[in-house]
């Protein structure tokens, strides 16, 4: 037996994971609530208390932990166009496990630095033209940065032929200058840049946001949780050499405050004669929906839904409906306790996935043109992923898993949504994928196996 | 010489693909540095791109015959994102039926238009202006 530990820092709880590498299969999951304000490793001592209660004494031969303690990897990103570079510069941040605080374009001003300086971001990704292309704005935004104290390291990876320059003006600053994220016009390249933040996570971050006590007890923290949760999409997609992956698909996870919404898919037109408009998006991409979630962002499902349509799932009188949403939004650790709260859980979080992947699909959208009908398409075509993983307390700890997963498919009555047709879903009952994206650092096959385990499928 | 960045693209709900591609050819082996945007190109993109791209020249196609209705307002949309002064070409058959083209020449010019190209334009006549007007000479390797 060779087990290791994995350990999700939450926001919330410290959640631990151990596995055995030596014959594959996951040896139990325990949690506890952090504690950051005192000593992170107090929370994460009670979560091993409970987990070694289950299994029995452990000896770990290796530890890794991933993170959103401490409000996560926290990055204001600035770029050009608001479509294009702006977006690059987003998905980069997010792709990188980031949560993204502002998005800024074009130049910034005085009162958008003063801003900045005030949100204390961990880092700011400075991108902005294509190579050889503009330069102007990027430059004035590392000029006007640079009339401030340094507070963050920033990341340079915009228009090629200036990041010397930008570099030179942020010289009282720690920079990183790595490939531009659009270097020709709508060719996305935002690896790089997710390397880069990766790198400055894992050596700065975590010191500043005093998390470093706990790294003494395991070999580091290796990224932020999203992006361990990437990490083990990504694996479950591909596969490695030796084990198959199980093809393109999307994710869900609904938390209390957001709900994040991944795809492994390469998202080109299914039927002919459409064209694609807007900036190409990534193979791997991920969203943040901030204002869906099912504790602290539940007026936000209100608001994109309508009570309306929440009475009817639930079954519950609107003026109900909104009183037992009120309670939840002020008591956001209640859980459902009977049978009608239940059915109330059951409408948000159904709502709270259909609008995540409505958001996280592409469009396609009819074009009348004098030579007949054509298709435009923005975003990525998800009609023909076959596999629909969900995670969240909402959609794990309940009987309607496949009811609630099932609103993340089209709507046959909105074809313009390009949310998968039909498609498996595969629950994530143990809460494990975070923890199997940081063994798959090291143990790629053996997270593989685990997860192909350990995901159950949800029957409608 | 340094390279010149060119926009181009067919406009509106215009979905011919075919001259867009020889246009796009001609002009990279003319010595430009293109960004094509293909087919079904609103006002907008081509602004954008030209930001990004800190472009020279936008260049136009239509051949369908509303030219004239999407090519409305294009000169004021890249004052107003600040691409005062880029060069703006527009060709094809860019009217409705057949007109007489010094009319149509005109009308084009007075929404802002720096050239307007007739149908059958040869590429050479555009690559030549845009060598003009840029002021820029062809490259070695460039034969007519």
């Amino acid at each position: 037996m060779k087990p290791v530990l994995l350990i999700d820092f939450g926001s919330t709880y410290t959640k631990v994971t151990a596995v055995d590498v030596g014959q594959e299969v996951l040896l139990g999951t325990a949690s506890s609530y952090t504690t950051v304000q005192t000593d992170i490793g107090e929370g994460l001592q009670k979560a091993l208390n409970i987990l070694e209660q289950k299994t029995g004494k452990l000896d770990f031969a290796e530890r890794y932990a991933c993170s959103s303690a401490a409000g996560g990897l926290r990055m204001i990103t600035s770029g050009l166009v608001p479509e294009l570079t702006a977006e690059a510069a987003r998905q980069a941040s997010l792709g990188a496990g980031a949560k993204v605080i502002r998005v800024y374009s074009y130049e910034l001003t005085k009162k958008d630095i003063a801003e900045i300086t005030a949100s204390r971001p961990d880092m700011i990704l400075l991108v902005g033209g294509t190579d050889g292309g503009n330069s102007k704005c990027i430059l004035s935004n590392a000029k006007k940065l640079s009339q401030t104290e340094p507070f963050c390291p920033v990341v340079i990876a915009g228009n090629r032929n200036c990041a010397d320059e930008c570099e030179e003006l942020l010289e009282n600053w720690e920079t990183h200058v790595c490939e531009n994220v659009m270097p020709k016009f709508n060719e996305l390249n935002i690896e790089p840049a997710q390397q880069e933040i990766r790198q400055i996570f894992l050596n700065r971050i975590i010191q500043a946001k005093g998390l470093s006590k706990a790294t003494e007890l395991i070999s580091g923290i290796l990224m932020p949780t999203p992006a361990a949760m990437m990490a083990a999409m990504q694996l479950l997609a591909e596969g490695t050499e030796s084990e198959s992956g199980i093809g393109e698909l999307a994710a869900i996870d609904l938390g209390g405050a957001t709900t994040d919404v991944y795809s492994i898919a390469d998202g080109r037109p299914v039927q002919a004669n459409t064209i694609v408009k807007g900036l190409m998006e990534p193979y791997a991409k991920r969203t943040v929906e901030g204002d869906i979630g099912m504790r602290y962002s539940i007026w936000g499902i209100v608001e994109a839904s309508g009570i309306e349509r929440i009475s009817r799932l639930s079954g519950i009188d609107a003026r109900r409906a909104e009183e037992m949403i009120r309670f939840l939004s002020e008591n956001t650790e209640q859980l459902p306790n009977d049978e009608e709260w239940e059915r109330l859980d059951f409408a948000l979080a159904s709502l709270a996935v259909e609008t995540a992947m409505t958001r996280h699909a592409g469009t396609l959208e009819p074009v009348y043109t004098p030579m007949g009908l054509a298709y435009s398409q923005a975003g990525k075509d998800l009609t023909e992923v076959r596999n629909v993983v969900v995670t969240g307390g909402a959609i794990i700890h309940t009987k309607r898993t496949g009811e609630i997963a099932a609103h993340s498919l089209q709507d046959p009555n909105y074809p313009g949504s390009l949310r998968p047709v039909r498609a498996e879903f595969l629950v994530d009952r143990n809460y494990i994928l975070a923890a199997m994206g940081l063994l798959g650092q090291y143990y790629p096959d053996t997270a593989l196996k685990i997860m192909k385990k350990e995901l159950v499928r949800a029957t409608r | 010489m340094e390279k010149k960045t060119l926009v181009m693209g067919v406009i509106g709900a215009d979905v011919h693909a075919v001259g867009n591609k020889i246009l796009y050819h001609a002009f990279t082996g003319a010595g430009f540095n293109c960004v094509n945007l293909g087919v079904m190109v609103s006002q907008e993109e081509y602004i954008n791109a030209a930001i990004e791209a800190n472009a020279d020249a936008i260049v136009v196609s239509s051949l369908y015959g509303h030219g004239e209705l999407d090519c409305r307002g294009m000169r004021e949309k890249c004052n107003e994102a600040g691409l005062e002064g880029i060069l703006l070409y527009v060709g094809g058959n860019i009217v409705v039926g057949k007109q007489v083209f010094d009319e149509v020449e005109k009308r084009f010019k007075a929404m802002g238009f720096d050239r307007v190209f007739g149908p059958g334009t040869p590429p050479e006549t555009t690559i030549e202006a845009l060598y003009e007007d840029l002021n820029v000479q062809p490259p070695e390797e460039y034969e007519e």
